[in-house]
C-alpha cells in the first residue's frame, strides 16, 4: 500500500464573466501583452481555433487564461506525450474566462482546445524550457501520477455539478428539449470518473442504477429514471424530485471525489474499470436504453481510462515501454472506432448492426488487455 | 515482447509429476516422457490422462486417437500488420507447448504471479493431467486474400490451390457468423475443461492481434481413428466412423491425408486440409422415424453397426446384394453408399467429428447436431465432390441441415524451436 500526502489541487478553475472588469479583484488576470515572455499565456478559444499569445513558457508553475468566444462549451487540456494530462479546465461556456494553473517540467506538450468537448479538439504545440526537469526516479513518478489524476479528478467533478446542476433545471423547468441536450453531457463527466464515484458505497446505484438494478421494494432514482421519462414519455412530469434528488447525491459524490486519496494501483484499477464498464454495459447498449447515447457514455468511459493510464505514463516508461507502445496504439485504435459514429458535437444514437458492436467489442477488447497489465508493472518494485 | 518470446518459458507444472521436466518441454521432449518411454498411439489411445507429444512430423490432433472432447474455435486476424501476426504464432506456439504437457502458461502461471496482475494462467486447469490435449491450426483461404481481394499479409502468392472456397452445396443454410475465419485451432482433449481451458487462454494471448469469430464445444467423438478404439455412436443413435482412416493405415495415410512434396507449396507438405460443417440435426423428427426407416437411411443396423445384409459391424459392404423384394440391401440412396469411395473415386476422409448439444433452439428442440471435422490431402478430390453427391441424393438429408462451414490449411508439424505456421511466413 503506497500511501500519498495530501496535496493542495494546483489547479484553480475561476469562472470570469466577460465584459465584467472586477477592478482590483486578485484573481483577475492581466492580459499578457504580444510579445510579453512571462506572465500568464493567454488562450483564445472558439469553435475553430485555438491560440496561443506565445507558446514557450519557463519550466515551474504557468497560468493560462482561456476565454471561450466561441458558441460552443469548450475545454482546455495541456497533455504530455501520450495525451498525459497535465492539467486542464473543463465546461468553460461560451463568453467565460477560466485559468488554468500548471506546474510543467521542462519538455514538449500540446495545448489543446476541445470546443464541443469531443475528439481530439485543436491541438498547437507548447514548449517548456528551463531548469525544472521531470522527475527521473519511479517513486517520484508515480506520486506525480496520483496528484495529476487528482487533478484530473477534482476538475472532472466540478464540472460534473456544474452540469448536473443545469440537467436538473432544465427537468425541473419542463424544458424536454434542453433536458435531453443536456443529459448526456452531464453524464460525461460522471462516466471519466466513474470509478471513483463507485467507490462511495450507494450513491451509485442512487445515481446510476438502471431500472433491472432495482431491487424490489426500493425506489429507482438517478439519471436513468429521469432518461425513462424524457425519451419514453417525452415529458418530465413528476421528475422534479428525482431531479433534486440526483443533485443532492451529486453533490455528494463531487464533496467525496475532491477529497479521495487514490494510489497509484488504485488509479491502474480503475483504468480497467473503466474498460470493463465498456464492454459490459456500453458494447451492449444498455446503459442508456431509452436515449441511446451510449456512445456518449462510451467516449467519456475510455477517456477517463486514458487519463488514468497516461497519469501513470512516465512511471510505466521505464518500467516496460513496450506496454507503453502497445496502449497508446490501442487507445487511438478505440477513438479512430468511435469517430465513425460522431456526429457535429455528439453521437449517432446507438442501435448498431451485429458487425458494428462486434468491431467495438474488437477495439475494446484489444485494449483492455493491456489495461490490465498496468498494475502488474506499476507493483513492481 | 521480443525478449519474452526469445527466452525458454519453463513453465508450472499442474502436477508434481512433472516438476523437473521444465526444461524438456523446451527442447521438445514432453514433460510426461521424463518418467516413462514415449507413449505409442496405442497406449494413448487407452492412457486418457497423460500427454500427446505436441512436436513432431505431423501436427497433433489429426491421427491423435480420437478423444472424447472438443472445444473449436475460429480466428479472425483484426491486426493490420504481418509482424503482429507473426510473433502472435509464436507466443500461441510457445503456450500450445505448455499447456499440452499439462503446464500451465506464463512465467508464472495461474497463481504464483504478482498479486497485483492478473494471473498469466487462467488457472481452471490448475490439478488436471494433461488428458491428451492436442492443439492444431489451419489457416482459412481469408487469411491469404479477404473478400475485397485484398493481399492482407503478403501470402496472397502462397495460398495453395487445394484451398479451395468450397462451394455452395444443395441445402446449405449458412450462419455466416459460423462459418469462416483467418485461423482455425482445434483442441481435442480426453477433459472437457482442459479443452476449454487451451482455448481461453489462446482467445487471450490473442487480444489485439486476433478475436475469436466462433467457437464450437464437442462432446462423444463420432469417429475413431485407431484401431485401438471402439467405434462410438453419433446423435442418431448410429455407429459413425467404421469405415473412417485409421493412424494404422500409414500407407493409405500418405495417399489420403496427408500433403506430399509437390503438391502445392512447400509449406504444407507434411498437412493436411481440414473442412469444418457445423450440421444441425433434428433429432426430434428422426426419434418419430421407425427403426427399418433409420437403418435403411444410414445403411447400417442401428445395433451392430453390421452394413445392412451383413452381421459384424467391420464386415465389408455388399453394394450389388439385393432382398427378396428385388431392392438393394444398401438402397442406392443411403449415406453409407453415397459417401463410400467405391462411389467416390476411391476418395476418403479421416473423420474427426463431435455431437453437440447446444441448448434448446426456442422452440422446445435441442440445439443438436454433429460437428464434422475431416482431414484430407485435398478438398477438391475428396470433401468437394464427396459432399455434391451427398447433398443431391442422401436421403438423410430430410433431418439434417448444414449450418456452419470452414476449410483450413493446416501445415506440417512443429518442430521444437519452430513455431505454428513458420514455413509459410519464411
Amino acid at each position: 500500500m503506497i500511501t500519498i500526502p495530501t496535496t493542495r489541487a494546483v489547479v484553480v478553475a475561476l469562472p470570469v464573466l466577460a465584459g465584467l472588469l472586477l477592478a482590483g479583484c486578485a484573481e483577475e488576470t492581466p492580459q499578457a501583452a504580444p510579445g510579453d515572455t512571462t506572465g500568464p499565456v493567454a488562450v483564445k478559444a472558439t469553435d475553430s481555433e485555438c491560440d496561443l499569445s506565445r507558446r514557450d513558457v519557463k519550466s515551474g508553475t504557468s497560468t493560462f487564461s482561456v476565454s471561450n468566444g466561441g458558441s460552443k462549451v469548450t475545454e482546455f487540456y495541456v497533455y504530455a506525450e501520450g495525451d498525459r494530462v497535465m492539467g486542464e479546465v473543463e465546461n468553460i461556456g461560451p463568453g467565460l474566462k477560466r485559468d488554468l494553473i500548471v506546474e510543467l517540467p521542462t519538455g514538449k506538450y500540446h495545448a489543446v482546445c476541445k470546443p464541443g468537448m469531443v475528439g481530439d479538439g485543436i491541438r498547437g504545440d507548447l514548449t517548456v524550457s528551463g531548469d525544472a526537469t521531470p522527475h527521473a526516479d519511479s517513486d517520484a513518478a508515480l506520486k506525480d501520477a496520483t496528484k495529476s489524476y487528482q487533478r484530473y479528478v477534482n476538475s472532472q467533478a466540478v464540472a460534473l455539478e456544474e452540469k448536473t446542476t443545469e440537467f436538473v433545471a432544465a427537468v425541473k423547468a419542463g424544458d424536454v428539449a434542453k433536458a435531453k441536450a443536456l443529459y448526456p453531457v452531464s453524464r460525461t463527466y460522471w462516466e471519466r470518473i466513474e470509478p471513483v464515484a463507485e467507490s462511495f458505497g450507494d450513491l451509485d446505484p442512487k445515481i446510476d442504477a438502471r431500472v433491472n438494478d432495482v431491487e424490489p421494494g426500493t425506489e429507482w432514482t438517478g439519471y436513468h429514471r429521469i432518461e425513462q421519462a424524457l425519451w419514453e414519455k417525452n415529458s418530465t412530469a413528476g421528475m422534479a424530485k428525482y431531479a433534486d434528488q440526483l443533485l443532492v447525491d451529486v453533490k455528494t459524490v463531487v464533496a467525496k471525489a475532491k477529497a479521495v486519496q487514490l494510489n497509484p494501483l488504485q488509479l491502474a484499477n480503475g483504468a480497467k474499470e473503466l474498460l470493463d464498464e465498456v464492454a459490459t454495459g456500453k458494447i451492449t447498449g444498455e446503459e442508456d436504453r431509452y436515449s441511446h447515447t451510449d456512445l456518449w457514455d462510451f467516449d467519456a468511459n475510455v477517456e477517463g481510462s486514458q487519463a488514468a493510464v497516461q497519469a501513470l505514463r512516465p512511471a510505466l516508461q521505464q518500467r516496460d515501454a513496450a506496454l507503453v507502445t502497445t496502449l497508446d496504439t490501442n487507445f487511438k485504435a478505440v477513438f479512430t472506432a468511435l469517430e465513425k459514429y460522431r456526429v457535429g458535437d455528439g453521437f449517432k444514437p446507438y442501435q448498431p448492426t451485429e458487425a458494428e458492436r462486434r468491431e467495438l467489442g474488437n477495439v475494446v477488447d484489444a485494449l483492455a488487455e493491456p489495461v490490465s497489465k498496468v498494475a502488474g508493472v506499476i507493483a513492481q518494485k | 515482447m521480443a525478449e519474452r518470446e526469445e527466452q525458454q518459458r519453463k513453465g508450472i507444472s499442474r502436477r508434481g509429476l512433472f516438476g523437473a521436466a521444465g526444461a524438456a518441454v523446451a527442447t521438445g521432449v514432453a514433460g510426461y516422457a521424463a518418467h516413462s518411454v514415449i507413449a505409442t498411439p496405442e497406449s494413448q489411445a487407452s492412457d486418457s490422462s497423460g500427454p500427446v507429444e505436441f512436436h513432431g512430423p505431423h501436427q497433433a490432433g489429426i491421427v491423435t486417437p480420437a478423444q472424447d472432447r472438443l472445444h473449436f474455435a475460429t480466428f479472425d486476424v483484426t491486426a493490420g500488420k504481418r509482424d503482429a501476426l507473426v510473433s502472435l504464432l509464436k507466443e500461441w506456439t510457445a503456450a500450445a507447448a505448455l499447456i499440452t504437457a499439462g503446464r500451465d502458461i506464463g512465467q508464472y502461471g495461474a497463481v504464483n504471479g504478482p498479486g497485483e496482475a492478473p494471473p498469466e494462467d487462467t488457472g481452471e486447469a490448475v490439478g488436471l493431467p494433461p488428458a491428451r490435449l492436442t492443439l492444431t491450426i489451419g489457416f482459412g483461404p481469408s487469411l491469404f486474400v479477404d473478400a475485397k481481394g485484398n493481399d492482407r499479409f503478403g501470402l496472397a502468392d502462397r495460398r495453395p490451390a487445394a484451398l479451395a472456397d468450397l462451394p455452395h452445396f444443395i441445402g446449405d443454410t449458412l450462419d455466416p457468423a459460423r462459418s469462416g475465419g483467418d485461423i482455425a485451432i482445434q483442441a481435442c482433449s480426453d477433459d472437457p475443461q482442459v479443452a476449454v481451458h487451451a482455448i481461453r487462454n489462446l482467445a487471450r494471448i490473442g487480444f489485439g492481434t486476433t478475436a475469436v469469430r466462433y467457437s464450437q464445444l464437442g462432446f462423444g467423438r463420432t469417429s475413431s481413428t485407431s484401431r485401438a478404439q471402439t467405434t462410438p455412436r453419433n446423435l442418431f443413435g448410429f455407429k459413425d466412423g467404421t469405415n473412417n482412416l485409421k493412424l494404422e493405415d500409414t500407407a493409405k495415410l500418405e495417399q489420403q491425408l496427408w500433403v506430399q512434396p509437390g503438391d502445392g507449396p512447400d509449406w504444407m507438405t507434411g498437412g493436411s486440409y481440414l473442412v469444418a460443417r457445423r450440421i444441425r440435426m433434428t433429432i426430434e423428427t428422426w426419434d418419430r422415424t421407425s427403426l427399418s426407416e433409420q437403418e435403411t437411411i444410414v445403411g447400417r443396423g442401428k445395433g451392430t453397426g453390421a452394413p445392412l445384409g451383413k452381421a459384424d459391424e467391420f464386415d465389408p459392404i455388399d453394394f450389388e446384394a439385393k432382398g427378396a423384394d428385388g431392392e438393394y440391401k444398401v438402397a442406392k440412396d443411403s449415406h453409407v453408399r453415397l459417401a463410400h469411395p467405391q462411389f467416390n473415386n476411391g476418395a476418403e476422409l479421416l473423420r474427426r467429428g463431435y455431437n453437440f448439444v447446444d441448448g434448446s433452439d426456442g422452440l422446445g428442440r435441442l440445439n443438436a447436431g454433429l460437428f464434422f471435422l475431416a482431414y484430407q490431402r485435398d478438398p477438391r478430390k475428396q470433401f468437394i465432390p464427396i459432399q455434391q453427391q451427398l447433398s443431391r441424393s442422401d436421403v438423410m438429408n430430410e433431418y439434417i441441415r448444414h449450418v456452419g462451414s470452414g476449410i483450413f490449411a493446416c501445415p506440417g508439424g512443429v518442430q521444437a524451436g519452430s513455431f505454428w505456421g513458420e514455413k509459410l511466413f519464411a
